[in-house]
């Protein structure tokens, strides 16, 4: 017998569940400062995730999938990010589209059902929130392309879930990013749960990582509740992508400790035990532990940083729901770069209250 | 001035397409070093290079997926679909992404792409070959519909395709690929999109059709001529937008109107013009409008091909109803 092939995927974390180091942290996780910083964003997400779920109880806010529980992943990788590389993301990610730039009240208005929350000021490279699972990949290996091919230096970090890992588009997607040594990163948020369907009816794999071996291009399972983890082994990826090394898989661990979406009910289908038991692995209150731990925050530090955090959401729930709606002509206008003459008479007809439906011809 | 065949036409547009614009780019099955299976990219790979001519690996998903995610980052992409039969997994991608993404981002990222794949019957291939999507893609908001039926439509409207700052699903009929030549100059100049073009001007009746099925409708309206009847022949080549003003206008005119497709029935294109008619042009007609298509069934490998195809007999035969009606 002849062995051709022989490979092993290796497993990152750096603090454990109580915030102690396991090890000795990374360079990238040696100012406390810094990660004083990242631990903030976090909390502030949060803060903002809870305020949507409320929002949306009451009537005030759209269908929503809170990314309670992924936050370390969430900000371990987009401040693995420079400004000028491109996120692609899912509905999961509200939390990076925070650390992105996106504004509360872009993501507010977006699910609150208004367009106009896509068009972001700040990220403009950014791609919109993309519902239909795993296709976004397949942009992810477009937009690299360009970028390789323009020289420009930046990565495409492409977001997914552990169901997304499923799909057709998945694996042709790290098959063309291998195939041509794309500046790209794959980061499945591994959170044991795709709506109903537990983490092993996805996949006989033992792990999601290695997925990427059969692609030809690294893959690397993390604690996605470990922010230093995360964010080493994300700096990692997207600086060897940015040099020409290729794209990678990070496969990150975490759990989804809210229900799919707020029109899920997910006592249905998983076990109170099971949710308590993840409760003790989440990522903000490892980072605080650690955080307290060195001294690098207190008691009254988390006090002032709640109420900041409230203030803002607040402001931004406020300038949401002052929000004129958008005019019906927002339908037609940025649909094609000019608008059709066979679209005019649509058009007009949309802006005319109380015409008979006499739309014009085919569009 | 080169006489050049449909598929020649096309390769003409890509290659000066690519010299003149470095944010242009080919991409699909088999589109590098052997030109395509029906040879539209043949030479690029030496001209332009593997950077901007490229080979993908056999997945449609990607290569759809990809050229949305490359024209977001504000290159020009061209990708290929060797057959229609295999991009329909690629509707996916153009409806909820490629159509959508000005709008959703309110102008910010737009897709500046063509997807170009041949199809239509008629040339005794195997299964799934012969299809004909033009509906499924004519249904699609945000995208524009090309339907090219000649060597110089081709050029032009490829050029145009390619330019234009929306996503074009660009449509090539396989069967007029090396059926006849015409005189195309490489001039750089694109045709209009969103316009029909009139290639034969009539007073008796309007035939409408777009693809390979205008090279059977304008023997049609030849044979007619012999006997003193005048057909205006209406080429739609861009199905969405749809330009219905140039065919009312002309079904004005005339007051009789067939229109021919080879898609089946049910469902197809024709019906959109065909419903137009009814609700815009009712006032002119003298005769109901008639659609010409295949049958609703699959597509028959090659033996039953001739059958299925409205050829220029079922079209006669159409015309003739509708010019005696009333
Ligand atoms: C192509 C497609 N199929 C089905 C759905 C419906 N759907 C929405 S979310 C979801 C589960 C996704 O699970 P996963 O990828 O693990 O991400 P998570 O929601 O857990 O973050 C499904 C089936 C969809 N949006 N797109």
């Amino acid at each position: 017998m002849t062995i051709v092939g022989r490979f092993e995927i290796e497993a990152r974390q750096y603090l454990d569940v109580q915030g102690r180091a396991l090890q000795t942290l990374p360079e990238s996780a040696r100012e406390p400062e810094l990660l004083v910083s990242l631990y903030r964003q976090m909390v502030l997400a949060r803060a903002f995730d809870q305020k949507m779920l409320a929002l949306q109880r009451t009537g005030q806010l759209g269908t929503f999938a809170s990314g309670l529980g992924k936050e370390a992943i969430d900000i371990g990788v987009t401040s693995a990010m420079r400004a000028e590389d491109s996120l692609l993301i899912t509905y999961r990610e509200t939390v990076a589209q925070l650390a992105r730039g996106v504004s509360m009240l872009e993501i507010l208005l977006y699910w609150g059902g208004d367009e106009r929350g896509s068009n972001y000021a700040v990220p403009r490279t950014d791609f919109p929130v993309c519902i239909t699972i795993a296709s976004h990949c397949c942009h992810a290996v477009g937009a690299a392309y360009a970028m390789k091919l323009r020289r420009q230096p930046r990565v495409a970090v492409c977001m997914i879930g552990d169901g997304a890992s499923s799909k057709g588009e998945f694996y042709e997607a790290l098959n063309g990013a291998g195939t041509w040594q794309l500046p790209v990163v794959f980061v499945v948020t591994n959170n044991q749960w795709a709506i109903s369907v537990p983490r092993k009816v996805q996949s006989a794999a033992q792990t999601l990582a290695q997925k990427a071996i059969a692609a030809g291009i690294p893959g690397i399972q993390v604690d996605g509740n470990d922010l230093v983890a995360v964010r080493q082994v994300a700096l990692e990826a997207i600086e060897r992508a940015r040099a020409g090394g290729g794209a990678t898989l990070i496969e990150a661990v975490s759990y989804r400790l809210a229900d799919h979406t707020t029109a899920d009910d997910a006592s249905r289908y998983r076990d109170a035990d099971e949710v308590a038991a993840a409760w003790q692995r989440e990522p903000i209150g490892r980072l605080r532990n650690y955080l307290l731990g060195i001294e690098a925050w207190s008691k009254s530090d988390e006090e002032a940083l709640l109420r900041r955090c409230a203030d803002q959401v607040q402001e931004a729930t406020q300038a949401y729901l002052d929000h004129p709606a958008p005019a019906p002509a927002q339908m037609f206008d940025q649909l094609y770069a000019s608008l059709p003459a066979a679209l005019a008479p649509q058009r007009r007809q949309a802006l005319a209250k109380g015409t008979a439906d006499a739309a014009g011809h085919a569009g | 001035m080169p006489q050049v065949t449909l598929v020649e036409a096309v390769n003409l547009a890509l290659a000066r397409a690519m010299a003149d614009d470095a944010e242009v780019l080919v991409l699909g099955q088999d589109v590098g070093t052997d030109g395509g299976v029906f040879r539209a990219t043949v030479g690029l790979l030496e001209r332009f290079g593997p950077e901007r001519v490229i080979d993908t690996p056999l997945a449609e998903q990607l290569i759809t997926g990809m050229t949305i995610g490359m024209a977001a980052e504000g290159l020009k992409p061209v990708a290929e679909i060797q057959f229609s039969g295999f991009g329909y997994v690629c509707i996916d991608q153009i409806l909820n992404h490629a159509g959508r993404m000005r709008h959703r981002t309110q102008g910010r990222i737009s897709c500046p792409m063509v997807m170009r794949t041949p199809c239509g019957a008629g040339i005794h291939p195997p299964e799934h070959h012969s299809e004909s999507p033009e509906a499924m893609f004519a249904h699609i908001p945000g995208i524009r519909v090309v339907y090219p039926s000649s060597p110089r439509r081709a050029y032009g409207l490829l050029l145009a395709a390619i330019q234009d700052p929306d996503p074009v699903v660009f449509l090539e009929p396989t069967r007029l690929y090396r059926l006849f030549k015409e005189e195309v100059e490489d001039d750089a100049k694109p045709l209009a999109l969103d316009t029909c073009f009139t290639l034969r001007e009539g007073t008796d009746i309007t035939l409408v059709t777009w693809g390979a099925m205008v090279h059977e409708t304008l023997q049609v309206a030849s044979r007619l001529e012999q006997e003193g009847l005048f057909a205006e022949v209406i080429d739609v080549a861009t199905l969405r937008p749809l330009d219905m003003d140039t065919i009312l206008a002309s079904v004005a005119k005339t007051g009789r109107c067939v229109v021919v497709t080879e898609a089946p029935r049910s469902g197809s294109f024709a019906a959109e013009i065909a419903a137009n008619l009814a609700e815009h042009g009712l006032l002119s007609l003298f005769a109901p409008v008639t659609r010409v298509a295949s049958y609703d069934v699959v597509v028959p490998l090659s033996r039953l091909e001739a059958a299925y195809m409205p050829g220029t007999e079922r079209i006669l035969d159409a015309v003739r109803k509708c010019l005696a009606f009333g």
